[in-house]
């Protein structure tokens, strides 16, 4: 292997693509010495005054999954952006045009009043004639005109994207293009308006691009990398997860379980090849002088574990309630039955709402309206739910059950219930407890963790999707 | 090899010439990995022409296209080489009574017995060669270590006969469905390249590019209807092949353009489960309205 990039003389990109590596490094990217050493060989086959090729040249070296891409975009946009030419494939004109209303700008302070409208105008007929290049051009325009950028404020991109989309109005726009447009059909509506929506979230990256670009001349790339930096969707923590959070986690379940249950069925499988046949590889050992030469195994019969799965679906845990029903649900071929209950005081029985169901958010969105979890106050009581469950449900446990029960032990100082817990661990094969709190918060408070836990085979902390990925690839 | 392609504006020119469009991301790839002289591992939705990437690659180099289907339990003896253990044990067997026991196993271990699988087959080829894993994602995260010898040396160590280096360096392509994560062992060896659907203006030029008779407009519509339905939430997007089916069917049929009888007719070479195509028609409103 040549060693080039440890001794090569400094320069300038060679100290970029170091700092860019750690930067992807601290956003979580496993970036390995061979691979930044590959980069580098790589940017020296690629014309580097070609953005894009740059882009593509890091990308294939550096990110090796594709849900790393969108982090890479961003630090990519941050780290190289300011070495980029300030117009590539745009109409000089307009560029020209756009710098003295940026300097008008400048001048008084705020947009004169007609160079808005004839910004609107502009855009108006960059999206309706699918023109990139203006499109570009424009968005720096906008965020010159409306984004209200700062030197030194210490806000995110996301404010600035906001108050330009905000002026912008892209939906009316959208609107009033459609309104004029000659499509008939429903179809042809549908198909011409998602057209136009495509440019409309074209410009609305363009904008983004520009609004980085001018924070990493405002504060330095170092800085900015830090503060942009988020976490990948499933390391969202559940109960601390915005609403775009909680989406970004919904959409990432169905992919991650696909591939837990390929890897679930396939390691099942695996596992127990089953015994040696004696017969089979005897009689095969005679067409070879008696000799073993291939040994024949009994068909593996595979196991499948039972599940039944109690969950805690009060305000401060419904997320992950639901996040880790949806995620049970969706690897059940895994499993020979799955039975699920809910509970806030009260405890109901769910499992009619998943059975015979594709459509997992409308079972989960029927939870919170059909099951009747309500016994007084609408406080979790651990400790009456059990005791309610073990007395409704309790055949539901038997030997060849694995009990999950969901929750954060937070029992808003009632009664525990570890009795009724008690029972229910002896008559189930395996009782596992998860709890979305960081461990160190159990037992502080209301949280009687230390209470149920010698009754469970093992209590998980389950923060994240990852966690739970990991506690049941682990566990079945 | 030693760069066989000029730039990656090269490849994108020769892919083009075999009817093969795609964007700089892909030939990008292509280029540096000739350069660097590393595999690529390509992932992506199935039907994007991961596969095809591979055999078209092979075309524009003139070079033969070696393919091992990965599988579950993929072994050694199906990817590397194995002994052909029936004519040792002949030729055993042939000559228990004359010679001594260690003249015959230096002999029954020569490239005699020796059946190459596809993985030592390309290490071996002197006449260039691209080898395709297809579907890696398959195999064991065990069986992977298998691969990674050839994969980062070029080579082949058989304990009987020593190792065995590449006479010149193959082009290899992994693909990948993503059913499962990749060792980093395996993916810190190879570029990474994911090929997602086409946009718009490319699909349509791959429309037109594969099927014959196909009008401009005919293409440009498929290409966006099938866009739209992508974005639907369906248990299986159409894929590129798919949507090049259905482009021929619309254009053996003789239709202009497609309104809901056409749909109702052809979906089933878009859509492959009832659910979907249903979902289709509801959704595109006009399609299937009757």
């Amino acid at each position: 292997m040549e060693s080039v990039g440890a001794c090569e003389e400094r320069n300038p990109l060679l100290e970029m693509l170091d700092g860019f590596a750690k930067a992807l490094r601290r956003a979580g990217l496993p970036v390995s010495l061979t691979e930044r050493i590959d980069a580098l060989e790589a940017i020296r086959r690629t014309d580097i005054s070609d953005r894009e090729a740059l882009k593509n040249a890091l990308g294939a070296t550096l990110v090796k999954t594709q849900a790393h891409w969108p982090t890479f975009e961003v630090l990519f946009d941050v780290f190289f952006s300011i070495r980029e030419g300030p117009c590539e494939g745009i109409d000089d004109t307009w560029l020209d045009e756009l710098a003295v209303a940026d300097s008008v700008i400048a001048r008084d302070g705020r947009p004169p009043a007609q160079s808005e409208a004839e910004l609107a105008e502009m855009l108006m007929a960059a999206l309706a004639a699918g023109d990139l290049g203006m499109l570009a051009a424009l968005a720096r325009g906008a965020v010159g005109r409306y984004a209200g950028m700062q030197p030194g404020r210490p806000v995110g991109g996301t404010y600035y994207l906001y108050r330009t989309m905000r002026n912008l109005r892209l939906e009316e726009m959208i609107d009033e293009l459609m309104a004029g447009s000659e499509a008939q059909t429903p179809l042809e509506i549908r198909l011409e308006r998602e057209e136009f929506e495509d440019r409309a979230e074209m410009l609305r990256r363009e904008i983004e691009a520009v609004i980085r670009r001018r924070l990493v001349a405002d504060r330095g790339h170092e800085a900015l990398a830090r503060t942009l930096s988020k976490p990948l969707p499933e390391d969202v923590e559940f109960i601390h997860a915005s609403r775009d959070e909680l989406e970004q986690i919904r959409r990432a379940v169905v992919p991650l379980t696909r591939k837990l249950a390929a890897r679930l069925s396939r390691r099942r499988r695996q596992r127990d090849r089953g015994h040696l046949d004696y017969r089979r590889t005897f009689r095969d050992s005679l067409g070879f002088g008696g000799v073993p030469v291939e040994p024949k195994f009994r068909r593996p019969r595979p196991s499948k574990p039972e599940i039944v799965i109690i969950a805690d679906i009060s305000g401060s845990v419904a997320a992950f309630a639901r996040f880790t029903l949806h995620f049970m649900y969706a690897i059940n071929s895994n499993f020979s039955k799955v039975r699920s209950f809910v509970f806030i005081d009260g405890v109901d029985e769910v499992t009619h709402l998943f059975e015979n169901s594709d459509d997992m958010e409308t079972s989960i969105m029927r939870i919170n309206t059909e099951a009747d979890v309500v016994w007084v106050d609408g406080h979790s009581d651990y400790g009456h739910a059990l005791g309610a469950f073990r007395d409704r449900y309790g055949k539901a446990v038997g030997t060849r059950t694995s009990v999950l029960i969901l929750g954060d032990g937070r029992n808003n100082y009632h009664a525990s219930g570890a009795e009724a817990l008690e029972k229910l661990h002896r008559r189930s094969r395996r009782l596992f407890w998860l709890n979305p709190e960081p461990r160190s918060y159990w037992n502080s408070g209301d949280s009687i963790m230390a209470e149920y836990r010698p009754h469970c085979d093992g209590v998980f902390e389950v923060r994240t999707l990852r966690q739970l990925e990991r506690f049941v690839e682990q566990t079945f | 090899m030693g760069g066989k392609f000029e730039s990656s504006e090269d490849v994108l020119r020769a892919l083009a010439g075999v009817r093969y469009l795609c964007d700089k991301r892909v030939a990008g790839a292509v280029y540096l990995a000739d350069c660097l002289e590393r595999p690529v591992l390509v992932e992506g939705p199935a039907g994007t022409g991961k596969t095809q990437l591979a055999k078209s690659v092979a075309e524009i180099c003139g070079a033969r296209l070696i393919r091992l289907q990965c599988y579950e339990g993929l072994d050694e003896g199906k990817a590397l080489y194995e002994w052909n253990y029936r004519k040792q044990l002949l030729r055993i067997q042939a000559e228990r009574e004359e010679r001594a026991w260690g003249d015959i196993s230096e002999d029954i271990f020569s490239e005699e017995f020796l059946l190459t699988r596809p993985l030592l087959e390309a290490i071996r080829a002197e006449d260039p060669v691209v080898l395709l894993l297809d579907e890696v994602d398959r195999i064991e995260v065990e069986t992977e270590a298998l691969l990674l010898e050839v994969l980062s040396e070029y080579q082949v160590s058989i304990p009987e006969l020593g190792t065995m280096r590449a006479v010149q360096i193959p082009r290899v392509f992994l693909t990948s469905n993503s059913t499962r994560e990749l060792s980093e062992a395996l993916k810190r060896r190879c570029l990474y390249l994911y090929i997602d659907y086409p946009e718009v203006g490319r699909e349509r030029e791959i429309l037109l590019a594969k099927v014959p008779g196909i009008s401009d407009d005919l293409a440009g519509e498929v290409a966006r209807i099938v866009r739209s339905v992508r974005r639907l939430d369906l248990r299986k997007p159409p894929s590129v092949s798919e949507s090049l089916d259905w482009a021929r069917t619309l254009v053996m049929l003789g239709a202009e353009q497609v309104d809901p009888e056409v749909f109702d007719e052809t979906a089933t070479s878009l859509l492959k489960y009832r659910s979907d195509t249903e979902r289709a028609q509801r959704e595109l409103a006009g399609l299937g309205a009757r």
